[in-house]
């Protein structure tokens, strides 16, 4: 394993066009991703995560942009590329899984058709070849390779997600980015789902940035977790770190917020108020109207992501001479 | 294979239904159908006559209106059409002649504007917020508005009165014999161009419209972006996935809408003195030809439900999600 | 003909007699108050261009008799002129002023256009919505019926009913023009209804034990303002063309005067062959604008009911190469 990251995304900033006014739904995200590591980012709904990542693959679209920063994958920045540049690396470099298969494939053709699509897309492979690798993928997913020429609706909810994992492993990319692959599925697929993910991870060596809402879940099989909200990363740590120590009052509430299977009943509290409009992001630390420990500085003073033991943290109470880093 | 059979029940019971307006609006009408024949020819009508549009309408005057019904349905299936009040020809045989001009000027036209109206509507939602999606579609809604024999007027007068440059009037210049030979068609051919033009810019727009619309619909779905995310060139996620997908569920509306093309189209063949049915129909109407009326109107209703027909057959072919009953 | 602009919902299952297809939205509800329907307006330019053309044809419907007293029908000019200072457009065959007519004729239009709009419109949202709502063998049936009506032809069906009745006066045509004209809007309105059904405010009247009829008339309906809209004005639409092309052939009232009428005097005088060029499309022309007008509006109005189909906002980006 190199240790030159593969992927390196610096004060990504993404706004988009709403009536009112131009609202930022990422603000000045950095983050650095190792070759084979597992990241995961957690958030409630509306933080940016999504975003963050169809950002990162250029998915963006009207009225959303990107509108500073970069993400330098594999040396190379990929913001401002158009579609035409960015065609060679997608897909073998970088692929995408959706969160519903059923509306990520498309309904008319086979699923063999789309993974023909995607290989003859920057493939001149024979039609064995690609019938070859084809079944292999769908094999490696535990499918069934018969199914090859089935239509997306003809399989179960779990079958499809897996066959969309299996059509992101066509040339064996370097980086998977998963946008809650798991949300459709009831708890016993996503964690077969999630096993399956990491076994294909430890056979293949590619990396995923891993997107959910599910903090729990995520959390068994992540490497480093961030933790997003109103748009920017609040902490970011590796995952054990963040999990049982979390230093950010925003992830020690979504965390209390997650009631144990085997430790004692303990009373729950949930994290009182919404997050911000983005439109008027509050001008200090952006979770300082619901925190339980907010200083009186917190409201005016935005904080930096400052280190503290094995994560970063966005907040001022763990502020520090050394300032905001990179890790 | 539910989906055609119900589809086929449908068509069935269309037909009847028309079928069974057919023979109903005379009779509903204040006054009765044959009288009013006898009025117009102020009795000076021969027995026979009289007898052949009795019979074209099903109205016996010695059966029940049950009775009336089954011999009107007869007739219509052994294509028993009667006689035409205005030249005493057998109706079958008049509409027979004026098939084939309808058949080919709305035929082929709709289909140039079908084909050429989807690809304006399919590029214009491809390039949304382009200058040519701002200004083809509202243009294309203004031609929505327009009236089909207007347009044909028009045409007239630019391209005959003004300019003699293109015949408006009947179907082939007087003199020249019918067949398959270059010269009767090239001359119908030229007398087909202002009124299926005329077809075309009206009936174009609706086709551009309807296809934009979905195609945005279908833009904004995730196997959209998917395939970009696959890195797929443009033009196939153009065609082979939003296209593909806004025209399916399109098909049997566009086969609906051909209903009202066919309808404007009667009005253009009127301003033309096109020889086709539509025109044959307004001929029938202005000189109240019942048993040719009642014939044409059968005729239109049952070639868009067959549009329809086919139309389903096609939706059942190419979307798979119609073939499994789920 | 006004040929109808529809735009499928994806996913719809593709046939008429099911899920019924043509259907212009995604559900959203519409502008509820009259400020938000004001500035909906303002905003796009087609309507605003559909208001104005509209706006002149209805001040011409209010003020002939002030500007051209008298009856328009009386044959008391000169024939045929062209056009001069007394006469605007000049004259008809009969030596009628053209433009007094065209004056006068814009009030039947108009009328015909909002009446039979009006309740063609009422009708779908009544058999549209309620099939959707109801659900069940009265939503086959509803169904079933309005396909029927939808599939077969209008024009001719109308010129047979028109022919067959003994009296041709407006209202028969307000009655032929509704009874075709109403299938269409009532597939839409069924589609839209449909997936508004299961909405959660729906949801919550009932289990707080509204009637049925109270719930759809007060829940479900308010939130379906612009496609109703947008279906009165495509009705609209509908019914000027027809109306125009029925009186056209003749078959509406020759007596009267409206802009069809006009157009059948004229062309029963050929006065496209005689060169009345006037005489033969100014009133074409008229029909052909507020035609243009209901088009526009209606398009609008799909574009206010629908989000996905508004102009989509771009933001401003740099560039930027590594």
């Amino acid at each position: 394993m190199s240790s030159a990251p593969i992927l390196e995304v610096t004060d990504l900033v993404v706004e988009y066009a709403a009536p009112q006014g131009q609202v930022g739904a990422v603000d000045h995200v950095s983050f650095d991703l190792a070759p084979g590591e597992f990241l995961g980012v957690v958030g409630e709904s509306g933080c940016g995560k999504s975003t963050l990542l169809f950002a990162i693959a250029q998915l963006l679209s009207p009225p959303a942009a990107i509108t500073g920063g970069a993400v330098h994958f594999k040396g190379r920045n990929l913001v401002g590329l158009t579609d035409k540049m960015l065609a060679a690396s997608r897909w073998q470099d970088l692929s995408v899984v959706m969160q519903s298969a059923m509306n990520a494939f498309n309904p008319v053709k086979t699923i063999g058709a789309q993974f023909k699509d995607a290989i003859k897309a920057h493939q001149k492979w024979s039609k064995d070849k690609i019938r070859e690798r084809s079944a292999e993928v769908l094999r490696l997913v535990g499918i069934d390779p018969i199914h090859v020429k089935s239509y997306p609706h003809q399989l179960s909810g779990g079958m499809r997600q897996r066959a969309m994992i299996a059509m992101a492993l066509l040339f064996t990319p370097e980086l998977i980015i998963m946008d809650e692959p798991t949300s459709a599925l009831d708890v016993v697929a996503q964690r077969s789902l999630m096993v399956q993910i990491k076994e294909l991870q430890a056979e293949l060596g590619f990396a995923v940035i891993f997107v959910t809402h599910d903090m729990s879940l995520v959390s068994h099989f992540s490497d480093r977790l961030a933790v997003m909200y109103a748009g920017q990363i609040a902490e970011i740590g590796a995952t054990r770190a963040v999990f049982d120590s979390p230093a950010h009052p925003y992830s020690k509430g979504l965390l209390d917020a997650f009631p144990s299977i085997r430790g004692p009943r303990v009373h729950m509290t949930g994290i009182p108020g919404n997050p911000p409009a983005l439109l008027n992001p509050p001008p200090g630390c952006r979770f300082a109207p619901r925190c339980p420990v907010v200083l009186p500085r917190c409201h005016d003073t935005p904080p930096e992501l400052y280190p503290v033991r094995d994560v970063l943290v966005r907040c001022l109470l763990h502020e520090n001479v050394k300032g905001g880093a990179h890790v | 294979m539910t989906y055609l059979l119900r589809r086929l029940g449908f068509f069935v019971l269309t037909l009847w239904a028309a079928l069974t307006i057919n023979f109903l609006i005379p009779r509903l009408m204040p006054g009765s159908p044959a009288t009013a024949i006898m009025a117009r020819f102020h009795g000076h009508i021969s027995a026979a006559t009289l007898k052949a549009i009795e019979v074209s309408l099903g109205v016996d005057t010695g059966q029940s209106w049950l009775g009336q019904y089954f011999t009107y349905l007869g007739n219509t299936f052994t294509l028993n059409f009667g006689v035409s009040v205005q030249s005493f020809q057998p109706v079958s045989q008049i509409v027979g002649a004026a098939i084939p001009w309808t058949l080919i000027l709305v035929g082929v036209t709709t289909f140039i504007a079908f084909i050429i109206g989807t690809s304006i509507g399919a590029i214009a939602a491809w390039k949304r917020g382009s200058k040519a999606d701002s200004i083809l579609p509202p243009l294309f809604v203004v031609g929505t508005g327009l009236p089909y024999f207007w347009v044909g007027m028009m045409l007239i007068i630019l391209f005959a009165e003004v300019n003699n440059w293109l015949p408006v009037a009947l179907g082939v210049d007087p003199g020249i014999d019918v067949g398959f030979n270059a010269q009767f068609l090239g001359n119908a051919f030229e007398h087909a161009i202002l009124p299926a033009a005329a077809i075309l810019i009206t009936s174009v727009g609706t086709w551009v419209l309807t296809m934009r619309n979905t195609m945005v619909t279908t833009l904004a779905e995730d196997y959209i972006r998917m395939a970009r995310a696959k890195g797929l060139p443009s033009r196939r996620i153009m065609i082979d996935y939003a296209a593909r997908n806004s025209i399916l569920p399109n098909l049997t509306g566009f086969a609906m809408s051909l209903g009202f093309v066919v309808s404007g189209s009667v009005l253009v063949e009127d301003v033309f003195n096109y020889p086709g049915v539509g025109f044959q129909l307004i001929q029938a109407v202005q000189n109240e030809d019942f048993p040719l009326m009642q014939c044409l109107f059968l005729l239109i209703t049952v070639a868009v439900l067959l549009a329809v027909l086919l139309a389903d057959v096609a939706t059942a072919l190419l979307d798979p999600r119609t073939r499994n009953a789920r | 003909m006004a040929t109808p602009v529809t735009s499928a919902g994806v996913g719809d299952t593709p046939a008429a007699g099911e899920t019924p297809q043509p259907a212009g939205t995604a559900g959203v509800p519409g502008p509820r108050r009259g400020g938000g329907l004001y500035r909906a307006i303002r905003g796009n330019g087609k309507a605003m261009t559909g208001t104005i053309i509209l706006g002149i044809f209805v001040l011409m419907a209010i003020i002939p008799q002030w500007v051209f007293p008298g009856d328009p029908n009386a044959e008391v000019y000169a024939r045929a002129q062209g056009p001069s200072g007394s006469h605007l457009l000049g004259t008809t065959a009969y030596g009628q002023d053209i433009l007094a007519q065209v004056f006068w004729g814009a009030r039947p239009v108009l009328i015909i256009a909002v009446v039979a709009g009006a309740v063609a419109t009422v009708l779908s949202v009544l058999i549209g919505v309620t099939a959707a709502y109801v659900g069940g063998v009265v939503d086959d049936v509803l169904n079933l019926f309005t396909d029927v009506f939808l599939v077969i032809p209008t024009l001719p069906l109308v010129i047979v009913i028109a022919a067959y009745a003994n009296s041709h006066s407006l209202f028969v045509l307000v009655i032929v023009l509704v009874v075709t004209g109403w299938s269409y809007g009532a597939r839409q309105l069924r589609s839209q209804a449909l997936s508004l059904r299961n909405r959660d405010f729906l949801q919550a009247a009932k289990v707080r034990g509204e009637r049925r009829s109270y719930i759809i008339v007060f829940e479900l309906l308010p939130t379906m303002t612009s496609l109703i809209v947008a279906n009165f004005l495509s009705a609209a639409l509908y019914s000027v063309l027809t109306a125009a092309g029925l009186e056209f052939l003749g078959l509406g009232d020759t007596q009267s005067v409206d802009w069809g009428t006009m157009l059948y005097w004229a062309q029963n005088n050929e006065a496209l062959q005689t060169g009345q060029y006037l005489w033969a499309t100014i009133p074409g022309l008229c029909v052909a604008a507020l035609g243009t007008a209901f088009a526009l509006l209606n398009n609008a109005f799909d574009e206010i009911s629908n989000p996905a189909l508004r102009p989509v906002r771009r933001i401003r980006v740099k560039r930027a190469h590594s």
